[in-house]
């Protein structure tokens, strides 16, 4: 009998055979035809195989522990939907968080996957491309394992079913959707700096680690297990973001002030994004873990400036912004949640104002800001709602061309002022948030002047449904807007004090707990 | 700085003034009050008396403020472009030079906000 025995293939054959040895010198097409896209960013890389795979993984072995992940992962979110585990929260205010989550987050690792699979394809070098097939990969199981993970809630609370359309119209969403549309619509160098580099390791850590502890903190374990699902993934993401700046700025020293322009850009467009991170983890967990403060402390000036001590030796400088998100990081995340607990009528989430016991602790947590300038605020608008007359905003607010923020912002030095910021192109004046956001328009105008800022589109007539007459008597443009949004009026939003949340949570939990 | 692009990138700008039907934008905000979201901003006919504005559309962002009720117009003053600058109230925002997407700010010496934090 013949024996065809085969011998086992090593790692380093394996790696070759299964990356490197995928790769063939084009004959007969130009190389500049078949990868178009690497040129016209100005960043010149010599030579390809110059690129260390941080992890030498091979596609087997990605399949074989995706695939562990994986049956872990729903095997306790089908514990978790068994058994009720949505009761187990510390309570209902903590799903508005996982709304924000779903409806701000889960959609970017849907782009993400689009991105890293271009990149994919748009790379040269095979170690490169297999590298960002992988992560593509990633990306798409990410966004499939939250959509699994919020699902058990969604059949019982209000604000998650309509995630993807929502990220397409609200007001608020169009921060996190147009700060992927500006990564990915930039060349493949540009998005693998803003998010292998700049969102993966600087920033994603911010996300990952102390709000998914969150989750943890607050009795849900979906959440948990997804985060903690996903932040293996990220750790090798992190790896890339930083193995991708080291080659780029390696290989030419002509690559180094373009790099830098990118890493100030996305550092200062990544830190705006984050502000409602901030403010998810100051207000919406009901049992904090820590403050966005000290969260911010620990990954980013810690962690971060480490990293920037270790890229020096290349010429790359600590970002400009650094100074500014420093004098911010005690006020953002405050003046965050007065906007949208003010504007919680247009929210497909539930606001509220902190308890007694929480201002305490956010006195405790920012001692030098809170007490004096955001404690008072808060009283005053409880105030307001005991005598029956909440305070809701009226009208629409200046938003940031660039970050699109509504600028609720203070100046830097002065958390009494206002931040205002002008600039003009083409003979029309824009506005800004800060001189950062001001300096990434400048750098790229043409860009820009395309954004969809939801308060001008609301003003031009183009946030309503087909058919909408503004000029009839009676017309309500808020009521217009929020049919347009598909928000259930009603139940998604207002307060979360008297919703179908709060109400439904306390009645279940009765069930569950008392005869 | 011309962006970095593989072609010819030319596109329009998304929020030009012929797309506000007859409108444009005007900011305007109100310093040392920040119990707002921030700066309000108006679709506003440009043939509207600048002293309509009072009334109208400030009205409706600000009054809610209990310093908004005490303001005397006439002691007001204001920035454009974070510029000090004097408009004629009886004249209409073009007749005051304002343009499509121009931010205002009014002060009121005097009415400061409150809790000494200009809240």
């Amino acid at each position: 009998m013949d024996m065809n025995a085969k011998k086992k293939l090593g790692l380093k054959e394996r790696y070759h055979l299964m990356t490197r040895d995928l790769a063939w010198e084009p004959t007969y097409q130009k190389e500049e035809e078949i990868y178009p896209q690497l040129a016209y960013e100005g960043i010149k890389i010599h030579d390809w195989e110059k690129w260390e795979d941080p992890f030498r993984l091979t596609v087997d072995a990605y399949w074989k522990y995706q695939a562990e992940k994986e049956r872990k992962l729903y095997a306790i979110i089908d514990g978790f939907t068994q058994n009720n585990g949505h009761l187990t929260v510390t309570d209902a205010r903590y799903v508005n968080a996982l709304k924000l989550w779903l409806n701000a987050i889960t959609p970017l690792e849907y782009e993400a996957h689009k991105g890293y699979c271009r990149l994919g394809r748009e790379f040269k070098g095979v170690g490169a491309a297999v590298a960002c097939q992988m992560q593509s990969i990633d990306e798409l199981r990410h966004a499939q394992t939250q959509i699994h993970s919020m699902s058990n809630y969604n059949r019982f609370y209000n604000g998650l079913d309509n995630w993807h359309h929502a990220q397409d119209h609200f007001w608020y969403y169009s921060v996190p959707k147009s700060y992927f549309e500006d990564a990915l619509t930039a060349g493949p160098f540009e998005f693998i700096t803003a998010i292998s580099f700049s969102f993966e390791y600087v920033l994603t850590n911010l996300l990952f680690v102390p709000f998914v502890s969150g989750a943890a903190y607050n009795g849900d374990m979906a959440a948990m297990t997804f985060g903690f699902s996903a932040q293996s993934d990220e750790s090798r993401h992190m790896t890339l973001g930083l193995e991708v700046i080291k080659f780029m700025l390696e290989q030419d020293p002509g690559n180094v002030p373009i790099i830098q322009k990118w890493i100030d850009k996305w550092t200062w467009r990544g830190v705006r994004l984050l502000t409602i991170v901030g403010m998810m983890q100051d207000y919406m967990l009901p049992k904090r873990v820590m403050s966005w403060k000290e969260a911010w402390e620990i990954y980013f000036e810690g962690n971060g400036m480490a990293l920037f001590n270790d890229l020096a030796r290349y010429g790359i400088k600590v970002p400009d912004c650094i100074d500014q998100i420093r004098k911010e990081k005690g006020h953002i995340s405050h003046q965050a949640w007065l906007v949208f607990n003010s504007a919680n009528f247009l929210t497909n989430f539930h606001t509220w104002i902190p308890s007694e016991e929480e201002l305490d602790w956010l006195d405790a947590k920012y001692p030098e800001t809170f007490p004096k300038y955001y404690r008072p605020r808060f009283e005053y608008f409880k105030k307001l709602e005991d005598e029956g007359k909440p305070f809701f905003t009226k009208g629409l607010p200046r938003l940031c061309q660039v970050c699109q923020l509504p600028i609720f912002f203070t100046e830097p030095d002065d958390p009494t002022q206002l931040a205002y910021e002008e600039g003009t192109y083409l003979g029309q004046k824009f506005q800004f948030c800060s001189t950062h956001c001001h300096k990434i328009f400048d750098n790229e105008p043409e860009k820009y002047v395309q954004a969809w800022l939801p308060v001008y589109q609301i003003y031009q007539g183009t946030n309503f449904l087909p058919g909408t007459d503004p000029t009839v008597e009676g017309f309500d443009p808020v009521r217009a807007v929020a049919d347009y949004y598909e928000l259930n009026w009603g139940s998604e939003n207002g307060p979360f004090e008297g919703s179908e949340d709060q109400k439904n949570f306390a009645q279940w939990r009765n069930q569950a707990t008392k005869n | 700085m011309p962006v970095a692009a593989i072609s010819e990138y030319k596109f329009p700008m998304n929020d030009a003034v012929e797309k506000f039907h007859g409108n444009q934008l005007l900011f305007v905000g109100w310093d040392k009050h920040l119990m707002f979201y921030g700066t309000a901003a108006y679709p506003l006919p440009p043939a509207m008396k600048f002293s309509d504005l009072f009334a109208g559309p400030l009205a409706m962002s600000y009054s809610q403020h209990p310093d908004f009720e005490k303001i005397d117009w006439s002691k007001v003053t204001w920035l454009k472009g974070n510029q000090p600058w004097k408009p004629d109230y009886d004249k209409s925002l073009a007749e005051n030079g304002l343009v499509h997407q121009d931010c205002l700010r009014f002060q009121t010496p005097g009415l400061d906000g409150m809790f000494g934090i200009c809240f």
